[in-house]
């Protein structure tokens, strides 16, 4: 039985039969909606894994060079020699809709129509180690933005596909069982309406017939 | 039309310079959240923040996850990984999933 009172009434139960309906529709279509959200993120998501650990890599490697230049050359010739980019990178960000989850899609631009024209400084007062350690971290600039790209899907796609499961979840076990047994708890209440309806023109018919007549109706 | 940005300790950032992202060094912890809100709100498409300066804007950095720009990558420092991006990723596994079945066994 419902915690809810369900007024017995044929109305009633239309539209109970028409929100079943509904709901088992609903359902079907979003648990179809989380197992192919759930096969794209799982793909998604190892190449997520695979990035940050190739980035991570790279990184660290950019780094130790960044390190060993630094030592070779005095802080102030390294701040001026980087002080003034001449590269600069413009993000252009359209979405693309997987299973109404928008996701960003970037594409790069460099301000130099080389990409490869990164060395802001003229060579004579850095030492080689500082162009080692600028090209290294160019190398994983790739992979660093399709991380940004595939980390930021698999968090959005993540929360959606915890927003769908539990939906999924509320109709399943909750709204159908709900509404089948309100369907039975009608149905069985105007069947019984309609046999006490029965029975009582019956009694009136016996009780009509014994004033007219005077005889028992066997 | 965005921009790229790295918040992170100097030392960690400054070669990112060189590649045309926009460089924010961070001395000072008290200022890493308001920087990062500055700009995340700003033109930034995708800001990278070291692991460290990461910790101490946490709050900041959860308020945009869930929206599509700008994304916000952690990435390891000069000191080393804290396995704190890798642990994201995971995180996200299980808030889809439930339990986290595809790295669980790993290291």
């Amino acid at each position: 039985m419902p915690a809810t009172q369900i007024i017995p009434t044929r109305m009633e139960l239309t539209r109970l039969k028409r929100k079943l309906a509904t709901a088992v529709k609903g359902h079907k279509l979003l648990k179809d909606k989380r197992d192919e959200l759930m096969r794209q993120f799982l793909l998604l998501v190892r190449e997520n894994m695979e990035l940050r650990r190739t980035v991570e890599e790279g990184i660290r490697n950019a780094n130790q060079n960044f390190v060993i230049a630094r030592a070779g050359m005095s802080d102030e010739v390294l701040r001026t020699a980087l002080m003034a980019p001449k590269q600069e990178v413009f993000l252009e960000q359209s979405t693309q809709n997987v299973m109404s989850v928008d996701i960003p899609v970037f594409t790069f631009k460099t301000r130099t129509s080389d990409e490869n024209d990164i060395y802001p400084y003229g060579y004579a007062f850095t030492s080689a180690d500082l162009d080692d350690a600028v090209s290294s971290l160019a190398k994983v600039f790739p992979q660093m933005l399709r991380l940004a790209e595939c980390e930021k899907s698999c968090q959005l796609m993540a929360s959606e596909i915890e927003k769908t499961r539990r939906r999924v979840n509320a109709l399943e076990h909750v709204i159908i069982p709900e509404t089948q047994s309100a369907i039975r708890y009608i149905s069985m209440k105007l069947d019984e309406n309609e046999r006490s309806t029965q029975i009582r023109l019956m009694k009136v018919k016996d009780m009509v017939l014994e004033e007219a007549h005077h005889y028992k109706e066997k | 039309m965005y921009k790229a940005a790295v918040i992170g300790e100097y030392d960690s950032i400054y070669g990112f310079a060189a590649l045309g992202i926009d460089t924010y060094p961070t001395d000072g912890e008290a200022e890493i959240g308001k920087l990062v809100r500055r700009i995340a709100e700003g033109e930034y498409g995708i800001i990278y923040i070291t692991e460290s300066a990461a910790q101490a804007a946490k709050a900041e950095i959860d308020r945009y996850a869930q929206r599509i720009v700008p994304a916000i990558v952690l990435i390891p420092g000069v000191t080393g990984n804290t396995g704190e991006g890798i642990r994201q990723v995971r995180h996200s596994v299980e808030q889809a999933v439930g339990s986290d079945i595809l790295f669980g066994n790993e290291e």
